[in-house]
């Protein structure tokens, strides 16, 4: 059976390569920084489990430090100059889309059609993973058909894969830092601190209220966290999970989809959330830093109620 | 109450621009040793949660097949696609961006759009020109209006296009979470529920950019 093991196997082989081509890579300034981060990240997957929680913790603390402390450059691994590529693209035409399709279509493939294979009586892979499972199979598939379709040289998968590895730099990190925030906050009660705030001064007695308090809360407090990935575990674990779903018996899947989908209305918002709504403004020169927020506001406003017009009739 | 110092540092933290990553271990440690845990635990804690939380960040493994892709110019040909799509009113051209947006983050394909790759080189300068083409020179205000409305187009589609696939960090963000609570859910139940949000998002703002566009029409009458 093909276990999430393998997924991280693949990911400590992928990260480590790119913190030795980071290593080796002369044109960046700070190459040693950006090796140890990455290779962090490659220990993390190849001996997370070998480690102990202490060891972990530690190595969070190395990544933290690394980013905090601006040692991350910025790795210039050799491409395609912009003519390169328009000259490609005339010459392989709407061909480039394909190794991209495949990606999606190899996963949905794995979903709908390998999770349920048996083989000598045990499942192929792992029935809890199977997505993730599918994904990096579909990475690997939709890799080779780049590499033999579009001919590309063999190591360009690793070196541009390095290269936009750095250009989202320690951000890449920053969801699963939030994730393990989260059970922080779980493990020091912050949810049930926040949910008793919530359910005390504010009457959930009813599901249409509740419903409003839990997809409200995860707007509010996505604008405060600036990601709804902060937001969920504190008012899921707060609100949406003893009441809505315990409590009124709602549907998991609907209050947990809708619930984060609030949240995203609360991203669209928040100067915190500064790489979709404060980066653009920058990068189309406009003289209002809040233009883009300003412009997102109604539209955001108005989907945050219809989340909870959506949430009370197809949860309960 | 004194549990909430955490956050308190979380919002401080990032409203004070330092790294993201500093601050939300400073925030973990803070909670932790509040709740009365010592240091060495709230660090074995957080490194544990660290560790099973390792498949949020599996998903990067998809970037070498985009940078693959990339550096054979799919940019450069998904350019050459959009630029056929000219002398459209601009309502009507951001409408056909939020859809392309929203359908391809739903198929995974977050990546081959966005604010420096396609906002700032293609959608901006489209949507300023199909306004010029009936009305003539815009002003500096209406100019950034449509710049910021192309901009805000872009973040719109991506949100409530992406939770409708299957394995992007959110969703198994969510099933991770389930998990630990004891309700075990296939992703793709998740991702299904993501999309009528995604209609009614693409509804509302649709609906705003013809408005939008007719504000401009009108602002261009003499």
């Amino acid at each position: 059976m093909i276990k999430l093991g393998a997924v991280y196997l693949l990911a400590g082989l992928v990260f480590g390569s790119f913190a030795l081509f980071s290593a080796l890579d002369r044109n960046n300034p700070r190459r040693f920084g950006n090796a140890a981060f990455w290779g962090l990240v490659a220990t993390s997957f190849l001996a997370g489990d070998l480690m102990g929680d202490l060891g972990n913790g530690v190595l969070v603390v190395g990544l933290a430090v690394i980013a905090g402390f601006g040692w991350l450059g910025r790795g210039q691994p050799a491409t395609t100059s912009p003519e390169e590529r328009r000259a490609l693209a005339e010459r392989f035409g709407e061909r480039l889309f394909i190794p991209a399709l495949t990606l999606p279509l190899v996963v949905i493939f794995g979903v709908l059609v390998l999770k349920p294979l048996q083989v000598g009586g045990a499942p192929l892979m792992d029935p809890k993973q199977a997505t993730l499972i599918s994904l990096a199979l579909a990475a690997i598939v939709g890799v080779v058909v780049g590499l033999v379709l579009l001919r590309q040289p063999l190591l360009s998968p690793l070196q541009e894969g390095r290269r936009l590895m750095d250009t989202v730099g320690w951000a890449a990190l920053l969801p699963q830092m939030l994730a393990a925030l989260g059970a922080v906050f779980a493990l020091a009660g912050v949810g049930k601190v926040i949910g008793d705030l919530v359910t005390a001064y504010i009457p959930m007695d009813t599901r249409l209220a509740a419903t409003a308090v839990y997809c409200l809360g995860m707007a509010g407090f996505t604008m405060i966290m600036g990601n709804a990935f902060a937001a969920f575990p504190v008012l899921t674990a707060g609100v949406g999970l003893p009441i809505l779903i315990q409590r009124f018996g709602g549907d998991p899947a609907v209050v947990c989809s809708i619930g984060m989908l609030s949240g995203f209305c609360g991203t669209l918002m928040t100067p915190l959330a500064a790489n979709f709504n404060l980066v653009p403004p920058a990068l189309l020169e406009l003289p209002d830093r809040y233009s883009v927020i300003k412009a997102q506001i109604p539209t955001a406003l108005p989907l945050l109620l219809a989340n909870i017009g959506l949430m009370y009739v197809l949860a309960f | 109450m004194l549990t909430l110092l955490g956050v308190a540092v979380v919002v401080l933290g990032f409203a004070a621009r330092f790294n993201p990553l500093l601050v939300v271990v400073v925030a973990a440690l803070v909670t932790g040793l509040t709740a009365g845990l010592s240091p060495v635990e709230v660090l074995s804690a957080f490194g544990k949660a660290f560790n099973e939380n390792r498949y949020v960040s599996a998903a990067l493994l998809v970037l070498p097949l985009v940078g693959v892709v990339e550096r054979a110019g799919l940019q450069e040909r998904a350019r050459m696609l959009i630029a056929r799509f000219k002398g459209v009113s601009v309502g009507p051209f951001l409408i056909g961006y939020l859809a392309f947006r929203q359908i391809t983050s739903a198929l995974g394909l977050t990546s081959i759009a966005g604010q420096a790759q396609s906002i700032r080189p293609i959608v901006a300068p489209m949507a300023e020109g199909a306004v010029e083409a009936r009305t003539g020179e815009l002003d500096a205000g209406a100019r950034q209006s449509v710049r910021a409305q192309a901009a805000a187009t872009d973040n719109i589609g991506l949100f409530f296009g992406e939770d409708i696939f299957i394995a992007i960090g959110s969703i198994l963000l969510m099933v991770g979470f389930l998990a630990a609570s004891g309700i075990t859910l296939d992703p793709i139940q998740l991702s299904l529920w993501a999309i009528p949000t995604a209609i009614v998002a693409f509804l509302i703002h649709g609906g705003r950019l013809l408005l939008f566009d007719r504000r401009l029409r009108r602002r261009g009458q003499p």
